[in-house]
């Protein structure tokens, strides 16, 4: 960073940041710790968490929102989603929004491709669940299917099946709306880093005689690894926070449950179990919170 | 060039080409098919899959109406000047199978009206046929076979929210005021509180304000940031990059306390303060990179010439920045047009296209064909949007994930 250059007044730096500092007070820094604060509180934020606990059952005390948090069955299958979800969704996108970027490249429609896989990030997560609940619609009562994936079974001779509510086939068919949700983002991100990089190393690595997937695996993954793991990072953020798709496809019923939809539907009826979710949500970031900022004081450093 | 080594190289991309092209139409036919649907009627919708408009459909009556008919009347129906079936007044006359029935079975001009072959006899079999042959006919009185019929009412009935079963025009026509549910088939239903037409308002009243204010509190800390010195510059900054990733979920309860407090809940100020409180640390974040690479020259020599912050902010930084400028505003739009959770909690009494779109909902599914309509009204903007602008949106997407 370079130092500035020009004289100022002792207080003018602090009239420029005043108002943003001022709002991301107010709306980010105080919340969080009232967050924390109000986990510790009974459903009405009154009095402390301890009076929910119910004598001869088990009782963290004031940590009590934290036991629903942590050990209730459906908060359970709520951290086992997000948990599939991570291990799917993030390989899936990253994958797949490698691989398109590095076969668009290749073609002279790259622009109208791109912008094809692209084109789900310009409308909301509510709309595009109602574009894949329409895919997934079942007619049941005899009547011919409206949903193309079921009509497609039916006319390969099978049944058809009840995408929404059949367990764990609903799981996976949420991410599907994830992966085509954010693969045109981790494809734009990645294909902007190939882009960059040094056509020498490429044409250098093809006159020594290696093959495409060598070229690949061997020299160009590992020079965009960097751009890899920032993407990674993103959709790691992104599938924590996953909630539109669930809450409008399936209501987290079925099995589906996620962390920051039982998170919403406490909301009104019980804050204390409701921001201990979101603190416990807070708590699964950090890692990457930290991650970003050390990455960052690295650029700064070499700037 | 080599017309082998031309051959070589197609077959060598075909691979390449085939899974691109197999993955485009993976992710462009859902939506696809909810923009066909839209303009489906409801009935279409509710018994036919969208993709029957792409394949022919048998034309109903064709085979009955060759049979029975076109021997005397043509393939055409025109074949008989006095008895023109391709002509609407003559046709419009029966509009029932029965009232045709009634007239074969009378003479024309002292003559048994022939069928050739004859219709069974027994009017249970012989009026299923006549009413084939009918839809024949006023398709051919109606200028030949028409293709599918495509709609617009499903994007007239998520304007104005209507909820009943048959259509908002038709029912305005005929005067079903019991459907309309307290429409009232004036202009003034365009904002009706259910509809998709307020919540365009709505959205738009939400996304506007937000996006200027985004963008002006954003340049000035960020000019702090990248030219003015001042103590804990750097770990404000550090601390800035971490806020990017406060998940908003921390503050929903919070601040539904704070805003149900002071009178606040369910106003626009409320979900503009907190769509803006979110919205800085990334567009300041992005701001700073851009106006701090800004070269260093400009300023020292505008300095010389008598310039202060105010007037290099305003003059220098401001104008230079309109790149970046354009990139936070497309950004920062379409993230607060298609947020569903902050309006759904913050902004009840006054609900934005994501939040209507989930009240017109039916749980028994009867009315995916409005839903479709809804979806894509709420399309609209964000779509003319991304089109037009794509380079900036990529551009303020890529400036915090790469660079950063």
């Amino acid at each position: 960073m370079m130092p500035a250059i020009m004289k100022q007044g002792k207080w003018a730096p602090w009239l420029y940041l005043l108002p943003a500092l001022l709002i991301m007070a107010l709306f980010i820094a105080f919340p969080t710790f009232n967050t924390v604060v109000l986990s510790f509180m009974d459903r009405t934020s009154t009095q402390s968490a301890a009076v929910d606990c119910v004598q001869g059952q088990p009782c963290w005390g004031i940590f009590e929102n934290y036991r629903y948090a942590l050990t209730n069955s459906i908060m359970l299958n709520a951290l086992s989603n997000n948990a599939l979800w991570l291990i799917l969704m993030v390989p899936g996108t990253v994958s797949a929004g490698l691989l398109f970027a590095v076969l668009a490249e290749r073609v002279r429609y790259e622009k109208i491709a791109k912008s094809i896989i692209f084109m789900p990030m310009a409308i909301s997560f509510i709309g595009a669940g109602i574009i894949w609940q329409f895919m997934y619609s079942i007619t049941s009562g005899g009547g011919q299917q409206t949903g193309l994936l079921n009509a497609i079974i039916v006319g390969l001779g099978g049944q058809p099946v009840a995408f929404m509510s059949t367990y764990p086939i609903n799981d996976f068919c949420l991410m599907i709306v994830g992966v085509w949700l954010w693969t045109g983002f981790c494809m734009t991100i990645l294909a902007a880093a190939i882009k960059n990089l040094p056509s020498e190393v490429l044409e250098a690595a093809q006159v020594d005689g290696a093959t495409g997937w060598q070229t690949f695996w061997k020299v160009m993954v590992p020079l965009v690894m960097p751009t890899i793991v920032v993407v990674t990072t993103t959709m790691t953020i992104n599938v924590l926070k996953v909630f539109d798709i669930v809450f409008v496809m399936t209501g987290g019923n079925y099995g589906t449950e996620v962390i920051a939809n039982r998170m919403f539907q406490l909301i009104v009826t019980d804050t204390g179990r409701s921001t201990a979710i979101a603190a416990l949500l807070i708590v699964l970031m950090i890692p990457v919170m930290i991650f970003n900022i050390r990455r960052f004081q690295k650029q700064e450093e070499m700037r | 060039m080599n017309p082998l080594r031309t051959l070589n190289r197609i077959f060598h991309a075909l691979p390449i080409n085939l899974a691109l092209i197999i993955m485009c139409v993976l992710w462009i036919v859902p939506t696809l098919g909810l923009f066909v649907t839209s303009f489906r009627d409801r009935e279409a919708v509710r018994t036919t899959g969208w993709w029957t408009i792409f394949t022919p459909q048998p034309v109903v009556g064709e085979t009955e109406y060759t049979t029975y008919c076109a021997s005397c009347h043509g393939a055409k129906g025109n074949a008989l000047p006095q008895a023109n079936l391709s002509d609407p007044a003559i046709v419009n006359k029966y509009q029932r199978d029965y009232q045709l029935l009634a007239y074969l079975k009378q003479p024309i001009n002292g003559q048994p009206h022939v069928q050739n072959p004859a219709l069974p006899g027994n009017p249970n079999q012989s009026l299923p046929i006549l009413g084939k042959i009918l839809v024949y006919m006023q398709k051919l009185s109606s200028g030949g076979a028409k293709g599918p019929s495509l709609t617009l009412s499903n994007y007239v009935d998520a304007l104005v929210g209507y909820k009943g079963t048959n259509s908002y025009l038709q029912d305005c026509a005929s005067g079903n005021t019991a459907a309309l549910l307290g429409l009232n088939c004036t202009a003034s239903d365009l904002t009706s509180p259910a509809g998709m037409g307020i919540a365009m308002l709505n959205s738009i009243i939400v996304t506007v304000p937000v996006t200027l204010l985004v963008i002006t509190l954003a340049a000035f800390a960020a000019y702090a940031f990248a030219w003015l010195d001042f103590k804990g510059r750097q770990w404000l900054f550090a601390i800035l990059v971490g806020l990017q990733i406060v998940p908003l979920q921390m503050a929903l309860v919070p601040i539904s306390r704070l805003y149900s407090a002071v009178g606040m809940q369910s106003t626009f100020l409320g979900i503009w303060l907190f769509h803006v409180g979110f919205g800085l640390p990334y567009a300041i974040y992005l701001m700073r990179n851009f106006i701090g690479s800004l070269p260093k020259e400009i300023f020292e020599s505008a300095y010389l010439d008598g310039a202060n912050h105010w007037k290099s902010f305003t003059t220098l930084a401001l104008p230079l920045s309109v790149p970046a400028v354009a990139s936070l505003g497309i950004y920062q739009f379409l993230w607060v047009w298609n947020d569903f959770l902050v309006a759904k909690i913050f902004l009840t009494s006054h609900p934005v296209l994501t939040v209507q779109i989930t009240n017109l909902i039916d749980p028994r599914g009867s009315n995916w064909n409005i839903l479709t309509g809804a979806a894509f009204l709420s399309f609209i903007i964000p779509m003319v949007v991304f089109f037009a602008f794509q380079r900036f949106f990529v551009r303020g997407m890529l400036a915090g994930s790469v660079k950063g």
